[in-house]
């Protein structure tokens, strides 16, 4: 059963985000999305400054069996990227919605976050 | 779990990663029980086989295994085997399960101009794998069998958990271990025997994921990346296995001995990157003045973190500066003598 914390907003496309109390968003992937990965061995970040739309490709991450791009919830700036997944991208494996977050974004609207699911849409789409 | 050529099966029961460490740190069991076995029997059994493979089966005695690739007569592989002695007239194969139903057809046809009868006896046969450096300890725990007595790719026959097992000292991890051969209806019962007994000593499942990635770090083929119909098994760096001066012809003589005459055309290399990002298989090898081939197998090495892999490149390629790109990254692949890390059977 994968774990689908009821306080963030999921894209269809297995990432989460959360919205800080200063009105940043922090985005990781799901728990659901690390176990399909399996061991994963890489995460490609962009870097801080760089901009994306909804639904545009912000990096890739790579598992032994696969490398699957990632996607951006929302449309926003990069504030900030978790260099800490350079030396231990098992980080998103054991602390997907924690210690594995990988970007922190300036939002460009909050209506991108509306438009997102919430943890109950996204628990019935993976089942 | 995955379709792996027909069988159901696990590419790993917790982490790919955390598998292949435990095998190098202490134990895994690995269930190979989808490999293929094939009895030939016969008086002419052992001349047959030295005809069908091209290594020499007239070294073994009764308790040696051999390894070696089958070819066609373009020198091709139709598959890589163990050759186990039992007895007069009597071998036993295994196989890869991927190639059962094509080995069976194409042994079948070879035999049929000798005095030998060939059995599969695939369906009969479960195989369990105790490997890594706790792996003698585990199974001896088990088994009244003197395992001190049975050096590296040999082999003997007896009872380990009170199933009667052929019991082989050989892997497919670069670590030392057997491969346990026993009636499929006391596979359960060895199973359950030796996770009860290796689970104490670090021993871990480990699936078809960490199974790959040891044995790349191993730097040991897998038919269908590094030998293929395609990939002799010269070009594939396994001219050790090829012996062209045993005494008599074998299938594929000819054209590995102009092929090995000529120089291969290509040729099999093992490279790591100092980089974590998996070189994939199909990914173009870039030499000097454009694509020198393409990798074969790729993944990262868990003890050396990094990726490794194998490529198929023209055969003066070795000597360029050799690359891939990564989603536009340019990654040097630094050509290594395999194994990848030391070999530890003894």
């Amino acid at each position: 059963m994968s774990n689908v914390p009821p306080d963030l907003r999921y894209a269809k496309s297995h990432e989460w985000l959360k919205l800080e109390s200063d009105g940043t968003a922090t985005v990781g992937i799901t728990d659901y999305a690390q176990n399909s990965l399996g061991d994963i061995t890489f995460v490609q970040l962009p870097k801080v400054g760089a901009a994306f739309k909804a639904g545009e490709a912000f990096g890739v991450v790579e598992s032994v069996k696969a490398a699957s791009d990632l996607y951006s919830p929302v449309a926003g700036t990069v504030l900030a990227v978790n260099v800490a997944l350079d030396g231990a991208p098992e980080k998103v494996n054991r602390s997907p919605f924690d210690e594995g977050w990988m970007l922190k974004l300036q939002l460009a609207d909050l209506a991108s976050v509306q438009a997102l699911l919430s943890a109950e849409d996204y628990a019935k789409l993976i089942g | 779990m995955v379709d792996f050529a027909g069988w159901y099966m696990p590419v790993q029961y917790r982490s790919i990663l955390e598998e292949h460490k435990a095998v190098r740190r202490a134990a895994g069991l690995f269930d190979v029980s989808h490999m293929g076995e094939v009895d030939v029997r016969g008086p002419e059994a052992g001349r047959f086989l030295n005809h069908l493979v091209t290594n020499d089966v007239g070294r073994l005695y009764p308790g040696r295994v051999l390894y070696s690739p089958m070819c066609y007569p373009t020198g091709g592989v139709v598959d890589d085997l163990l050759v186990y002695l039992r007895g007069p007239d009597d071998y036993f194969l295994c196989i890869n399960a991927g190639n059962i139903d094509k080995d069976l057809a194409w042994i079948r046809e070879q035999a049929a101009r000798f005095d030998v009868v060939v059995t599969n006896r695939s369906p009969d046969y479960a195989q369990l794998a105790v490997q890594g450096p706790k792996a003698p300890a585990i199974v001896q725990s088990l088994t009244d069998v003197r395992l001190d007595l049975v050096k590296y790719y040999h082999f003997t026959e007896g009872t380990v958990a009170g199933v009667s097992c052929l019991i082989s000292r050989t892997g497919y991890t670069g670590e030392d271990g057997f491969e346990l051969y026993h009636p499929a209806a006391g596979a359960l019962r060895l199973a359950e025997a030796v996770l009860a007994a290796g689970i104490p000593h670090g021993l871990e499942l480990a699936g078809l994921g960490a199974r790959d990635s040891l044995r790349l770090e191993a730097g040991y083929p897998l038919y269908g990346h590094e030998i293929t119909a395609d990939i002799s098994p010269l070009t594939a760096g396994l001219g050790w296995t090829v012996k062209l001066d045993k005494g008599v012809d074998f299938i594929g003589r000819a054209a590995l001995a102009a092929e090995k005459a000529a120089g291969s055309a290509k040729k099999i290399v093992f490279f790591k990157t100092g980089d974590r990002r998996i070189v994939r298989a199909g990914s173009p090898v870039l030499g000097a003045a454009g694509d020198v081939g393409r990798v074969v197998s790729g993944t990262l090495s868990p003890i050396l973190n990094e990726a490794i892999g194998s490529a198929l490149v023209d055969a003066n390629a070795a000597a360029q500066a050799l690359a891939v790109d990564i989603r536009g990254a340019k990654i040097a692949l630094q050509l290594v003598k395999p194994p990848f890390v030391p070999a530890k059977k003894t």
